[in-house]
């Protein structure tokens, strides 16, 4: 076991070179539903249990159901009217299982990003064959059902290996060469984009994809109440929104259908919504897009300043 | 270092629809508007859960929600529960008569024997009441040997229904917690309709070896125990938390047809002196809604079937 992942160097937050998002945006915002399914009866894994109760463990899996009978129709009818593309993070299993739902948001334009096949099926465990067959898998169902090339990477129940952000990156590269496997979702260490360094050497980057808004760790974890979850959206984008005139944020709402799209929370959320894009210098786009931008336009910058601001002082001990 | 089952990367389920048989794939939006008597928009269904958690509490195959959590005797918590039925009930009660609606009373048998006043105050109101399971404690879960859950699910119902004299239609699990085999079960027993699966907003049919039950909808995210006790939110957030979700569906109804809020409140919890009032103004609202149909689940149920 490593000290550190390893995949990032220290960047600090001060006198960076700044980003500025298309049209002079300050802030890029980007909401990724996640659209996921969930096992009934999923096989054992000796690093975590899938349910709390002996199978059928219906409390979980009901209300996960619910999110894919219910739940969906109602955020994508709000990003609808909000002009938002989601960018799904999907447990690809569910192309086979709910095409309605991939079509729905294909006719939109959403992007579709992997986040494994199944949520009940953890890399813990898997040997580095296992995990690139998994993650090959995804990518190959996501331009098998939707003809498009998988860019990003959340992994299923944000369970890793050490190599997950490597095999992810050279599985899109076998696949699909620089067109697909170039960012992940599964760092949580800046409010920007930052450059990935990475065994093969692949221009990747991280995007911001906030835990802190990410509906179920509010709502499951921290247990807040629905107003109180559309207020720290709105706390959340004011400050990254001001500090965006220094050099380009991003915002990220990751959402989960089953608890976003609930009738006592939605309002709650749209409120948030209608706040957020309500606000002149917003680039409302997907995780993809804000990838690709950064890759072309600020990666070299940033390592530079990297490699930079890490000599000034010395190297770490 | 364990590894995994060589299986592990096999999804034998990964087809159309569910995993399992239980029921068909359906989005909410596809199917039939539904149009409420009357042409009521939301069918709102007060169902309060009458409880009752033993003392010696078995825990099998875990310790229920808002059950028992200290060492034996754990009076705080026995007795705490034990208010809802002593005191808080006469206050729910109260407030319904006041503003004239219609409960729905998913109690445990065992609680029903114990308490002869409490069910002759039921009969007299002649309110539909659903079978909630023996008590707290008499969980049924995946791995739980046939027999003994057929010989529970069989005492549960028939006490119940000679306590009550009721015929008892409808279910709710202890923990909404069941085994492969309670829906069968359920259905082999006379139960219609039951409320275990939290999957959908409106009715739908759910297939059993023994014909079919319809599962109907109550969401535990709106529960007062899992609002107050769980997510320890006050009382005024529940009410704020229903508010809203009513609001929503009202609107969702002009689209998207008959919609049901459905509110499961325990009087151990909104009983209290320092919450009954947030009950009060949620009932208030809705009691005196001109597009809010107050119903029982077999109401609801009906004419949701008769539109099939």
């Amino acid at each position: 076991m490593k000290e550190d992942p390893g995949y990032y160097d220290y960047w600090p937050y001060k006198e960076r070179p700044k980003i500025e998002w298309p049209n002079g945006a300050k802030l890029a915002f980007w909401v990724a539903p996640n659209i996921e399914f969930y096992e009934l009866d999923p096989p054992n894994n000796p690093f975590r249990k899938p349910w709390p109760q002996p199978s059928p463990a219906l409390p979980g899996y009901t209300s996960r159901d619910w999110g894919n009978r219910v739940g969906h129709v109602r955020q994508m009818e709000l990003l609808d009217k909000y002009g938002i593309r989601g960018s799904i993070s999907l447990s690809t299993a569910l192309c086979d299982h709910h095409p309605e739902i991939i079509e729905l948001c294909k006719e939109r334009n959403w992007e579709f990003f992997s986040h494994g096949i199944y949520n009940t099926r953890y890399t813990y465990g898997m040997t580095e064959s296992q995990e690139r067959e998994m993650i090959k898998d995804s990518i190959e169902t996501i331009y098998k059902h939707t003809g498009q090339k998988c860019a990003g990477y959340l992994a299923p129940a944000l369970s890793h290996s050490e190599n997950t952000l490597d095999l992810f990156a050279e599985v899109g590269t076998e696949l699909f060469g620089d067109q697909a496997g170039f960012y992940s979702c599964d760092l949580f260490h800046d409010d920007q984009p930052t450059p990935i360094n990475l065994r093969s050497g692949k221009r990747f980057a991280s995007i911001p994809y906030s835990l802190e808004m990410n509906d179920t760790i509010a709502y499951l974890v921290q247990k807040i109440t629905p107003r109180r979850y559309g207020k720290e959206l709105m706390d959340n984008f004011d400050r990254l929104y001001a500090e965006g005139a220094e050099s380009g944020t991003i915002m990220c709402i990751p959402t989960h259908n089953y608890q976003v799209s609930n009738a006592h929370r939605i309002k709650a959320y749209e409120e948030a919504l209608e706040y957020i894009t309500g606000h002149p210098d917003v680039w409302v786009t997907t995780g993809k897009e804000i990838a690709q931008y950064f890759l072309d336009n600020y990666y070299d910058t940033a390592l530079a300043d990297i490699a930079t601001k890490n000599q000034s002082y010395g190297h770490i001990g | 270092m364990a590894t995994l089952d060589k299986d592990y990367l096999n999804y034998p389920e990964r087809s159309y629809g569910m995993d399992h048989d239980r029921y068909e794939w359906s989005m909410l939006q596809d199917r039939k508007p539904i149009a409420w008597p009357n042409g009521k928009k939301v069918a709102v269904w007060i169902n309060v859960g009458l409880q009752y958690f033993p003392l010696n509490q078995k825990g099998i195959p875990f310790k229920v929600p808002g059950g028992m959590t200290k060492p034996y005797p754990d009076l705080r918590h026995y007795s705490l529960r034990d208010y809802g039925n002593r005191v808080g009930i006469y206050r729910f009660l109260k407030a319904f008569d006041q503003h004239n609606l219609t409960p729905t009373f998913a109690m445990n048998t065992r609680l029903a024997e114990r308490l002869p006043y409490l069910v002759g105050t039921l009969k007299e109101r002649q309110n539909e009441i659903l079978c909630h399971g023996y008590d707290m404690d008499s969980l049924h879960y995946g791995g739980q040997d046939l027999k003994e859950e057929k010989a529970l699910i069989r005492k549960s119902l028939d006490g119940l229904r000679e306590l009550t004299g009721q015929e008892i239609k409808g279910w709710i699990s202890p923990a909404k917690n069941e085994s492969a085999n309670t829906p069968d079960i359920l259905a082999a027993n006379g139960i219609s309709y039951f409320c275990d699966w939290v999957n959908d907003d409106m009715p739908y049919d759910f297939k059993t070896k023994n014909g079919i039950l319809t599962a109907m909808p109550l969401p535990t995210e709106l529960d007062d125990y899992f609002i107050i006790n769980h997510n320890l939110h006050s009382a005024q957030d529940w009410a704020e938390q229903v508010e809203d979700a009513f609001e929503f569906l009202l609107k969702e109804s002009t689209s998207g047809g008959g919609r049901i809020l459905s509110l499961n409140i325990h009087p151990w919890v909104l009983g209290q002196p320092h919450r009954i009032q947030y009950l009060e103004r949620v009932l208030e609202l809705l009691g005196n809604h001109e597009e809010v149909w107050i119903a029982s689940a077999s109401a609801i149920l009906e004419s949701w079937t008769k539109q099939q």
